[in-house]
């Protein structure tokens, strides 16, 4: 369980960081909270020869208030996600979902960025990301740009966060009134992967259902959103039997691997069971 | 008794006064003083093996092979030798002539048994993936992990076999010379089979795999060796339950003198029988730090594991039952095939026959027909995990007697109680020959029925089935028993096993009045420093934080059988107060002596030896100690020493049982399946640490409990191993598992003086058949009358789509995950 030989660059600011990257090219990896990155390289599947470590970017931690949005820095850990007043206060559903991912540990030293960055879909945050509608700023060489989630994330372990650029920024916008959320994680073990996960976000207005978003992790090689289940619901009852039938479609579009723990055929059959229960909560039906 | 109360805990601990006991007690057997070895274990300040580190040591890997199956025509190390820090490399081929003989199996159950050659690392050919190739070593680890990539082997692939019924058919071989795969055949036989069948008109039939499980222990596997190359002497460290035995065949299998290898087994993170072996790497870095002449080591990365270190479990149970329509088992018959894996191992083929005597598990009938039959694959050796045979047996035989309730339509606990050993009829001597000298099932079932509240679960389960609630209750029974104390020499003997079943313990009297224990018992987590004390604190009268427990190491602990098989209390335990009893009879002589009395009128209470009516004129152990160690006035004849030496071998096995009531809740939506109360009440005799005891039973529930729902090595049709590491082979951590309700009755074994049974494996044993009783009976109404372990999420739920289609047969899907879902109409669901 030893990597491959490496170097190791520490810059002391994003600039620093990027030039470290264009310097290296796609030899450099970037090491955020190295709960993803480390176990990859010590199983030797992963070699790169530079790891540019984000670890003393204190202006990559943190959540800010910025207007309608919540801004988290890359480097803020799950931990700290979990925690936070601004998240808790305006996008409760983010601290619900974090507070899921791994274990304890895993939540000390790994990073909303890193998790993002990574892009596995059957980690929890991407779905989630999907159904918060969150941006990811990336900076490069050539300056700073915003990636809308659902152009995000392209393939498996693969994200729209260029060789030579750094993920620095998690743009949430705020919930407002009204909405409800509830994430159902589908797991073997407490620490262990999601098999299916299905997050639901839930805006009611007069009894009916104004909007509702949900995300599924580990359906496919990228999260998905349930489009036709919210489709189904916009302006629905908020009732039991319109959330089962909404939820029949939550697979619809979606590509489920078959491994150790599930056949495509169950996983889309959890899909639409989690589905269901996850805008049950979140209805608060 | 349910939980451990920390405040109630730390009271006790604080109570604990000088003699090692609390206020109240009058002898510290029996109560929970704090371990002795927590302390060191708990914050690792301590020497694990990969903690030891030696002047000039160099550090070994081992490359293995890729491939299950596979004949090497090209290996090269030359390369690796050219990086840096690299010391030495060597190829199977090169290092072949160094051994004085392959890795030993001790256990050759039948003298026709075919036993290849187990040379430790591969020449030509490999037969499992993880087999080692060759070695590299180099000045550090790092060096040498980078080195292992630079040796260059080219392989033949050969075809692999994987699937035991396959193999059997001769038409793969794995060990070509010896022309097939079949190891060998163990039959056994009493009474009238056929005529018991036919007295028995109901016959239940079922077919059960054991899928195979990595141990896990928490520490890898590492081995130290400092070699005093002028002397041609060696020192071994190893992370092994096993120090004796291992000096013994490594000097066999290394060409070592036995007398010029001293094996230290220093403190060992767990075990559970994966450490009870010889392995490659502990021969080939003695056969390397030879060559070299330097101390070398080699730690396991969790990776090298998965795949190096044995596996347990894997049979293919074929059981048959009869009885009576009013339930009365008139006979059983049993067909194994057990998984030997690619080559025997220390005791592989001896752990399913193991398993043979303890089918019949509590109950009287007529007539036992057992075989078994050892077969090679091209997979990682198999050998004792946590109960070796003994889990399986018990799975089989508890399964088949709720099926058997089931086909009858009666409570499976009134079916165990028409068949059961009644109290009053102890000793019993089985249809498997064993004697069981005691026990009471009556007791520690009618205790776990209470506790786990048997009638009002049954209610609820009728109320779910009624309502079709999608989350069905279900009910599992398991009544089991195993034999523990490994074991008496003449029965081992009697089975072809290689050694005997005694062990070794000496007390020391130091001149300071403490105490040195050393046992021939090889603790890996069991807490033997802190039983031992109170064992030889109440024995001499000397207070429990007086006494040092040895152990370990063949310099300190020259004698000893080591640790496996619920034998360390019950055997070396024994052997500690056979020792204490002869030091107190030496120290009596010298008291009689010095208070100028007649030995016949010396009284030995608590350390103090008294004169008979006269109780001023006394002298402590401790005193004595001293004037023995002075020898300055001692009995005429008497040598200065009060010390002693006990080796015990015990006449019978110890008989563990016990109750284990299990209630599964499943959601028939998902398939989750969750334990929704666990009660287990254990009858493991006479009990020295409490806290100990609950600690074993909770960790072996963990255990069974997770090969009946999380565990499985699984293997692709190629051999490999496809849940490689701890993301694909789930092992559930306390978040996965409930606050479980234990209790004990005490029935005293009547085979030792200490009256325990064992507790090391217990829980383990019981616990997979009441898990797995509990779900299929949780699935009753759909007519699931089976389902392969472990019971997953997917499998449930397969099994439920297959039963209300109506489907049989199990499905398609490329692996099998279940056996049978018999048709059957919906309940009320």
């Amino acid at each position: 369980m030893i990597p491959p030989l490496f170097d190791y660059v520490r810059p002391s600011s994003v600039d620093e960081a990027v030039a470290a990257l264009a310097e290296h090219g796609d030899e450099a990896k970037v090491l955020a909270g190295g709960h993803s990155l480390l176990p990859l390289m010590k199983l030797r599947l992963a070699a790169p020869a530079v790891l540019v470590d984000l670890g003393r970017l204190p202006e990559l931690r943190g959540v800010r208030d910025d207007g309608d949005v919540l801004a988290i820095g890359a480097m803020t850990t799950h931990d700290t996600v979990v925690a936070d007043p601004l998240v808790n206060a305006h996008v409760p559903a983010l601290s619900h979902v974090t507070a899921m991912v791994g274990d304890q540990q895993v939540r000390n030293r790994g990073t909303i960025g890193g998790a993002i960055a990574h892009g596995d879909a059957a980690g929890d945050l991407p779905a989630l990301m999907l159904a918060l509608q969150a941006e990811m700023v990336c900076q490069g060489p050539s300056g700073t740009r915003t990636v809308p989630a659902r152009e995000f994330f392209l393939d498996y372990l693969d994200t729209a966060v260029g060789d030579d650029e750094v993920l620095t920024e998690v743009r949430v916008p705020k919930l407002g009134e009204g909405w409800g959320y509830h994430y159902e994680k589908f797991q073997r073990v407490a620490q262990a992967w999601a098999i299916v996960g299905s997050v639901a976000l839930v805006r009611r207005s007069n009894g009916a259902i104004a909007e509702a978003r949900v995300g599924l992790t580990n359906m496919g090689t990228v999260p998905y959103r349930a489009t036709a289940t919210e489709r189904a619901l916009s302006g629905a009852p908020a009732d039991p039997t319109t959330l089962k039938t909404a939820s029949e479609a939550a697979d619809q579009g979606t590509n489920p691997p078959s491994d150790l723990n599930a056949q495509a055929d169950y996983r889309r059959h959890l899909a639409r069971v989690l589905t269901r229960r996850a805008l049950e909560s979140a209805a608060r039906l | 008794m349910s939980k451990i109360d920390p405040e109630e805990l730390a009271e006790e601990v604080i109570e604990h006064h000088a003699l090692g006991h609390p206020d109240g007690h009058d002898k510290s057997v029996g109560t929970s003083p704090r371990r002795k070895e927590d302390a060191r274990l708990v914050t690792g300040s301590t020497n694990w093996t990969d903690n030891i580190v030696l002047p000039g040591m160099l550090q070994m890997a081992v490359l293995r092979s890729p491939m299950a199956h596979a004949r090497i025509t090209s290996i090269d190390v030359s390369a690796a030798k050219e990086q840096p820090g690299v010391i030495a490399a060597f190829t199977g081929a090169e290092l072949a002539d160094h051994w004085a003989g392959g890795l030993p199996c001790a256990w050759p159950v039948t003298s026709e048994m075919v036993s290849p050659v187990h040379l430790p690392i591969a020449v030509d050919t490999v037969r499992h993936a993880g087999e080692a190739v060759a070695v590299v070593v180099a000045r550090d680890r790092y060096e040498v992990a980078d080195a292992l990539e630079f040796i260059d082997v080219e392989y033949e692939q050969l075809p692999a076999v994987v699937d035991l019924e396959q193999a059997l058919r001769d038409e793969v071989l794995v060990h070509e010379d010896k022309g097939t795969n079949r190891t060998f055949d163990w039959p056994f036989a009493a009474g009238d089979i056929d005529a018991a069948f036919t007295a028995g008109e109901v016959h239940v039939k079922s077919r059960y795999f054991q899928q195979r499980l990595i141990p896990s222990a928490i520490e890898p596997r590492a081995v130290v060796v400092a070699p005093i190359a002028a002397a041609d002497e060696y020192t071994l460290y190893s992370s092994t339950q096993i120090p004796h035995i291992l000096r013994l065949m490594l000097a066999l299998t290394c060409g070592v003198p036995e007398q010029k290898l001293r094996v230290v087994a220093p403190d060992v993170g767990g075990g559970f029988g994966s450490k009870l072996n010889v392995y490659a790497e502990e021969a080939i870095a003695l056969v390397v730090a030879k060559q070299i002449g330097r101390p070398i080591k080699w730690t396991e990365s969790r990776s090298e594991a998965f795949q190096a270190t044995i596996h347990g479990r894997g049979q293919i149970q074929d059981i048959e039952i009869a009885a009576t329509r009013d339930g009365k088992v008139t006979g059983l018959k049993v067909d194994l095939i057990a998984d030997m894996g690619a080559y025997l191992q220390l005791v592989t083929p001896g752990v399913p026959i193991l398993g043979a005597f303890m089918y019949p598990s509590i109950y009287k009938f007529d007539a036992y027909q057992f075989n078994c039959t050892g077969v090679f694959t091209t997979l990682t050796p198999t050998d004792a995990y946590r109960g070796a045979g003994r889990p399986e047996a018990t799975y089989a035989i508890e399964r088949i007697m709720d099926d058997l309730a089931a086909e009858l339509g009666m409570d499976p606990l009134e079916l165990r109680r028409r068949n059961w050993i009644a109290h009053e009829e102890f000793p019993f001597e089985t249809i498997a020959g064993l004697t069981y000298d005691t026990g009471n099932y009556e007791a520690a079932t009618a205790k776990a029925v209470e506790l786990f509240d048997y009638e009002g679960l049954r209610r609820e389960q009728a109320e779910r089935r009624e309502r079709g609630d999608s989350l069905q209750l279900g009910i599992g029974v398991s009544t089991f028993t195993e034999m523990c104390g490994l074991a008496p020499s003449r029965v081992l003997g009697s089975l072809s096993y290689g050694a005997g079943g005694w062990e070794a313990a000496s007390i020391r009297m130091l001149p300071s009045g403490k105490v040195e224990v050393v046992t021939g018992t090889t603790p890996h987590g069991q807490g033997h420093e802190t039983s031992w004390s109170q064992i030889a604190s109440d024995a001499l009268g000397v207070p429990y934080d007086d006494i040092e427990v040895l152990h370990g190491d063949t310099a300190v602990a020259p004698k000893g059988m080591d640790t496996y098989g619920s034998r360390s209390l019950v055997v070396g335990g024994i052997a500690v107060t056979k020792a204490a009893e002869r030091v107190v009879e030496k120290a009596r002589r010298v008291a009689a002596h010095m208070l100028e009395a007649s030995e016949g009128d010396i009284e030995f209470d608590r350390g103090t030896f008294s004169v008979k009516g006269s109780p001023e004129a006394s002298k402590t152990i401790q005193e004595i100690s001293l004037a023995v160690f002075a020898a300055h006035d001692l009995p005429e004849g008497l040598e200065p020493t009060i010390d002693a030496d006990s080796v015990f071998d015990p006449e019978n096995f110890s008989f563990p049982h016990g109750t284990h009531l299990c209630a599964m809740e499943i959601d028939t939506e998902t398939g989750r399946s969750r334990i929704h109360r666990y009660v287990c009440v254990d009858d493991i005799g006479n009990v020295i640490n409490p806290q100990i005891v609950e600690g074993q039973v909770h960790g072996g529930l963990a255990q069974g409990i997770a090969q009946a729902l999380y565990e499985e090595a699984v293997y692709d049709p190629e051999g490999n191993l496809t849940t490689g590491t701890w993301v694909d082979y789930m092992i559930p951590s306390a978040a996965d598992l409930v606050d479980f309700i234990t209790d004990r009755t005490e029935t005293a074994s009547t085979t030792n003086s200490l009256g325990v049974k064992g507790v090391g494996e217990a829980g383990t044993i019981a616990s997979t058949p009441a898990v797995i009783n509990a779900v299929i009976d949780a699935l009753k109404p759909y007519g699931v009358t089976d389902i392969r372990m472990p019971a997953s999420p997917e499998r449930v739920w397969h099994t439920i789509q297959e039963a209300k289609a109506g489907n049989g047969q199990g499905h398609s899907t490329p692996y099998p995950h279940t056996q049978s879902a018999q048709a059957a109409p919906e309940a009320s669901a």
